[in-house]
């Protein structure tokens, strides 16, 4: 089924959870990452109980901390 | 009162848009920018706001220049290293626009002196460069209800948004500080210096429309760009219920210190 990820399509199986998308997209420290399911945020602590539905769309947003 | 002709001439490329014109440069000539930071974010919008006739710039930053500043933060030249970042951008905006009242703050913001400086202000830029600043930006700008526009930059990436009193938060998107050390910082990573200049005249250009009051602000939105391949993405968003600061059941309702692990990793001197 398809997604759509930070505004491009990605193929996924059915069923992959948020958390299995972010390891999936090679997201090294999810502790870093909010993510935003149709436009809410999704609560960290339900990232593995999350899974997706067909042209759901999701963006990872990061922390970014420079300045100077 | 009315513009001189020394202000007509020096602004007429503004004057002349229609959505500015003369009444939108009076705003602008009355307006307070606090710019937190004169850095890599703080330097271009800094810059901009003198040029652009900003009355008032508030300028924050409590450390001198160096060397390693000087590849992206063009507000201080090489002639400055040593001296306070804060004396050197009150120079350059000087010699660029005499006309604006530079505010100097040589110090840092913490929870107990923050929100007597930025009620000063009409609207803060966070051009700081680690996150207990940040999330004290935001939280005592929430509390406040003042506007400010943050501000990210890291390696080849920017982000920035804008908050106004009732619009999604910083923490809306970003609950609370990241484990101290986890997010690589500039001085780690890198910064394209002009990806500095990029962000910081992004939000110089949000202070400005604040003040104008013309527009649609980066509101409810973060804007996301990767310089190495010129893509611009905006997220949108909403109010998170459950953010701790501005949600339906706030926990912070004063403001604290984070634990401040410093982003600009200096030279032992
Ligand atoms: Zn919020």
């Amino acid at each position: 089924m398809q997604i759509k990820v930070n505004g491009a399509p990605q193929e996924i199986e059915t069923g992959l959870s948020v958390t299995g998308l972010l390891v999936r997209n090679k997201v090294e420290q999810p502790d870093m990452v909010s993510v935003q399911l149709n436009g809410e945020f999704v609560q960290r602590d339900r990232f593995a109980a999350t899974a997706f539905q067909e042209g759901d769309e999701v963006d990872f947003l990061y922390f970014m901390g420079g300045g100077r | 009162m009315p513009l001189s002709e020394e202000q007509l001439e020096r602004f007429s490329r503004h004057i002349i848009l229609k959505d500015v014109g003369v009444e939108g440069q009076e705003k602008i000539l009355r307006g307070k920018v606090l710019i937190v930071g004169a850095g890599g974010l703080g330097a271009p919008a800094a810059l901009y706001l003198a040029a652009a006739g900003v009355g008032t710039i508030g300028i924050v930053d409590g450390d001198v220049v160096d060397r390693t500043n000087l590849q992206r933060q063009v507000i201080h030249f090489t002639p400055d290293i040593g001296k306070a970042k804060v004396i050197s951008a009150q120079e350059k905006i000087l010699q660029i626009n005499p006309g604006v009242a530079v505010q100097i703050h040589q110090e840092r913001l913490f929870a107990h002196n923050i929100l007597d400086i930025i009620r000063r202000y009409d609207f803060v830029i966070d051009g700081t460069d680690n996150f207990p600043a940040k999330f004290l930006i935001n939280d005592a700008c929430v509390l406040a209800r003042k506007a400010f526009s943050h501000g990210g930059i890291l390696r080849f990436d920017g982000q920035t948004m804008t908050y106004v009193p009732g619009s999604a938060c910083y923490r809306c998107v970003f609950l609370q500080p990241p484990p101290k050390d986890a997010v690589p910082t500039c001085a780690q990573a890198g910064v394209l210096g002009a990806v500095a200049g990029m962000l910081g005249t992004i939000q110089a250009a949000e202070a400005l429309k604040y003040l104008i009051g013309k527009g649609r602000l980066l509101t409810d939105r973060l804007l996301i760009f990767h310089a190495l391949t010129m893509e611009f993405r905006t997220v949108r968003f909403q109010r998170n219920p459950a953010c701790p600061v501005c949600g339906a059941h706030p926990t912070i309702t004063g403001l604290q210190d984070y634990e401040q692990g410093t982003c600009d990793l200096r030279k032992p001197r």
